[in-house]
């Protein structure tokens, strides 16, 4: 009785871990930078990428006759004590978008504007790299790091107590 | 100026007083004074008045809008209503972590204050495990988030963060502060985190009986007694916590999606999966004194991941929409999951023997046999959760690449996991205690069953060909009958024996059991929530268009016109943009659909409101997703078609009553220490 019990519980545990082990290998994405994504643009074509860059604002367009947004991102450290010895999130954010030597890719995406792209926004694109070298988006995710960032205001007025 | 340092003070004092409970609580244990155990349980007891006046501090320095203090500048500004304002208490990091102490502290409080009769010996061990807990909390705030630190301009002309006036600087007082993200200002928003950390700390209270049982070397299930309501109003408000998130999610980000699979939903969804495993498998030990050890790992397990999940969403980790930014918090989380865990497992080891069970499984298609395999598949599903989660580190660290799961993973495994506990849940009500026979609970299948089949049937005759959506609707089937059918037939069975009318039958059986019958009506939920989501996730459809005045586009049966696209600036500080819509279903009209776009001028910031139209067959969700800013004759739309998502919600509203019903306290006054 009792090594039926055992049995068919570790065939439940087989069937369990099959199904973990098939589903990761179907759905990895290598998080990457964009310079090493266009490092290895070559084994990287076609495959599932999620890289993270500083949207330039400018770049900005939305399309309604082919409903495609497209915007430009610059490269940022993938790291987070890099990010963190070079001044926070936000600080890299802004230094990205103010360096023109900074390498830079074109995301486009067909579907609706997120609330939160804008200028200096931290754009994480989860797609696929064209042979074009345009990088097409199948999820946008975009943080804002100014909101929450604790830094100090810019504008501020000083007073004697 | 003032207020804020005495905020800040009586953090310290608090911590004063917690680290004195945890120490009394030692003397009190290895000196057997029942003295010092009086004095912890009084400096327990006290920490919460203390965290209350500091959460007070905070609330006042929120209102006045005191923009030197660096958290009220990050979360507040001068146009946000009073409510917000008190919401805004918990809006950013530092004054979270403050909450989450605040109610540590009101859970020891209530604690504290219960009669120990019967618990006499556990109660240094609690108060020491729940002081430890509070003692890591408060240090985190006090020197690493602190909520009370203030800008100063110093001598030199430079500016600078700091708790205290620096030699020689003056205060830095901003004009107005940047404001709560206009995307939080949602009732959903407002009253989420506050659940999923009630229900998170809520489960600290068990696991510190559990502790408390592991050292006093008890094997009985006086922990589980006395915390069994405590794991369940825990529970209850951390699945109202996602609740209240999705449909946040739902409202607010526009993608038409309810659960997103992100890193910090998976760490909030994780201590429910392990508590939810928990509250069953402790009837287990109740009713059969079975599963002790195992019931020993759940608590502890579930325990770290409450860390954990504070961990995952207070830190920057992992690059997710939900955590606030990066942070040094990381690493001291880290440590004290890992030695709390160590501890807490060298102690189970330690008593290992002690815990064997007293009786012996006696058939697979018992009631314990059913909720052995619920607690496998929860524990498949929570590996597979922690997997994704924790993945893009492993793999980080053995490949030195970081791949991370995209929601396709969780999607594929979560699915047969959930629609298995579906089928567990169809046939467990059916099942009785101790033994049971393939044979009879076969016979009590049988018109369940058939029913489900049925309804597999007409599905398919409808034209439904998936198989996932075939196969789940079966199973909710088969649960939604199964439990009317066990739940009318115990109704009608004492309705006739005591003669009572049916309804007044049903209220009283309800009451009489609540725990069982509670059950019935979550699992009822959960089957109602299956369906929606099995409508929205395997049958979305959704279309884009580019619209002038007057022109239409169609899905789902409903044609959508343009009438005319209107922009004003509000006098709350918000640029309007709306869309006037018609909704109509062939000829006709159904409804006027404004969806609109919010932009704060304070926070720069826009918020897109999608125009609903909602009925129990599913949701036409329109969303403004560009307009023509010059002429305002043209603009486009994204419109969503979410067939059956309102039984997620409505399903979801049952669980909680369900939860709510399981919880109720006895009405008769039994002791305290049984009550609570």
């Amino acid at each position: 009785m009792r090594a039926k019990y055992i049995i068919g519980g570790l065939l439940i545990l087989a069937a369990m871990v099959f199904l973990i082990v098939s589903a990761t290998q179907k759905n990895s994405q290598y998080f990457m930078t964009v310079d090493e994504l266009l490092q290895q643009s070559q084994q990287m074509q076609g495959r599932s990428v999620r890289i993270s860059g500083a949207v330039l604002g400018d770049t900005i367009y939305y399309d309604p006759n082919t409903l495609t947004l497209s915007f430009t991102i610059v490269a940022i450290p993938g790291d987070n004590d890099e990010i963190e010895s070079q001044g926070g999130l936000a600080a890299v954010l802004h230094a990205a978008v103010q360096d023109p030597a900074r390498t830079r890719l074109k995301i486009e995406y067909s579907g609706v504007r997120p609330d939160q792209l804008k200028n200096e926004a931290q754009a994480i694109v989860t797609g696929t790299l064209r042979a074009d070298g345009v990088f097409e988006a199948e999820e946008l995710l975009l943080k804002c790091p100014t909101r929450y960032e604790e830094s100090i205001p810019q504008q501020a007025e000083t007073t004697v107590p | 100026m003032l207020i804020s340092n005495l905020g800040f003070g009586l953090l310290i004092i608090t911590l004063i007083v917690a680290i004195y409970s945890g120490i009394a609580a030692m003397i009190g244990v290895t000196r057997n004074a029942r003295v010092w155990a009086e004095s912890a349980r009084a400096a327990a007891v006290l920490t919460f008045p203390l965290l209350s006046l500091s959460m007070l501090a905070l609330a006042g320095l929120i209102v006045a809008g005191d923009y030197q203090v660096q958290y009220v500048y990050n979360v507040a500004s001068n146009s946000m209503p009073f409510y917000l304002k008190l919401t805004a208490i918990w809006g950013g990091q530092s004054g979270s972590l403050l909450f989450w102490c605040w109610l540590l502290g009101l859970s020891a409080f209530l604690v504290a204050l219960r009669s120990w009769h019967s618990d006499q010996d556990l109660l240094p061990w609690i108060i020491l495990v729940i002081a430890i807990t509070l003692i890591f909390f408060l240090s985190l705030v006090i020197f690493v988030e602190n909520p009370f630190v203030r800008f100063w301009r110093t001598a030199g002309g430079s500016e600078m963060v700091a708790l205290f006036q620096p030699a020689g600087a003056l205060p830095l007082i901003p004009l107005d502060g940047r404001g709560m993200n206009p995307l939080l200002r949602h009732p959903g928003m407002v009253f989420h985190p506050p659940a999923l950390y009630l229900g998170f700390v809520g489960f600290i209270i068990p696991y510190a009986y559990a502790i408390a049982a592991l050292i006093t070397n008890r094997s009985d299930d006086q922990w589980i007694r006395a915390t069994r309501r405590w794991s369940l109003v825990a529970w209850l408000f951390l699945s109202l916590g996602l609740l209240l998130g999705s449909r946040w999610a739902y409202d607010v980000l526009g993608w038409g999606g309810y659960w997103g699979w992100d890193p910090v939903e998976v760490a909030a969804l994780l201590p429910w999966i392990s508590g939810t495993a928990f509250l069953h498998s402790i009837m287990m030990q109740e009713k059969r004194s079975l599963s002790k050890r195992w019931n020993m790992i759940l608590m502890i397990l579930t325990y770290s991941l409450v860390i954990f999940g504070t961990f995952l969403t207070r830190s920057g980790v992992f690059s997710s929409v939900h955590a606030f930014s990066q942070s040094a918090i990381g690493p001291l989380f880290f440590g004290f999951i890992a030695l709390t865990l160590l501890i807490s497992l060298v102690l189970l080891a330690l008593r290992w023997r002690n815990l064997g069970a007293d009786t012996q499984l006696q058939s697979p298609f018992s009631r314990e046999g059913l909720f052995l395999m619920n607690n496998l598949v929860m524990m498949g599903l929570l590996i597979a959760c922690l997997w994704g989660v924790i993945y893009p580190l492993i793999s980080e660290i053995f490949t030195g690449q970081q791949v991370t799961m995209g929601p396709g993973y969780y999607e594929s495994v979560a699915g047969p996991l959930f629609a298995l506990l579906l089928l567990l849940k169809g046939i467990a009500p059916l099942t009785t205690w101790g033994a049971g026979s393939s044979r009879s609970l076969g016979k009590r299948l049988l018109w369940p069953a058939l029913g489900s089949v049925v309804v597999v049937i007409v599905l398919l005759l409808f034209g439904v060909r998936q198989v996932a959506a075939l196969v789940g609707l079966g199973f909710a089937a088969l649960v939604i009958i199964a439990t009317v059918l066990e739940y009318s037939r115990a109704v009608r069975g004492r309705s006739l024996r005591l003669k009572e009318a049916l309804p007044h039958a049903f209220w009283r059986l309800t009451n009489l059991n609540r725990r069982r019958y509670g059950g019935f009506i979550i699992h009822l939920g959960v089957a109602l929530m299956a369906v929606g989501i099995i409508g929205i996730e395997l049958y979305q459809t959704q279309t884009q268009a580019t619209l002038q005045n007057g022109q239409s586009v169609s899905l789902a049966g409903y044609t959508v016109t343009l009438q005319s696209i209107s922009s004003w600036d509000s006098n709350d500080g918000r640029n309007v943009i709306a869309a006037n819509l018609t909704v109509n279903r062939g000829a006709r009209f159904i409804k006027q659909s404004t969806p609109r776009s919010d932009y704060f001028y304070d926070a720069q910031q826009t918020m897109t409101v999608p125009g609903v139209y909602s009925t129990l067959a599913g949701d036409l969700y329109i969303i403004l997703a560009d307009w023509n800013p010059i002429y305002t004759n043209q603009a486009t739309f994204k419109i969503y078609y979410n067939p059956l998502i309102n039984w997620l919600w409505i399903g979801g509203l049952i669980f909680m009553l369900g939860t709510l019903v399981a919880a109720w306290p006895p009405r008769k006054s039994t002791p305290l220490a049984e009550v609570a």
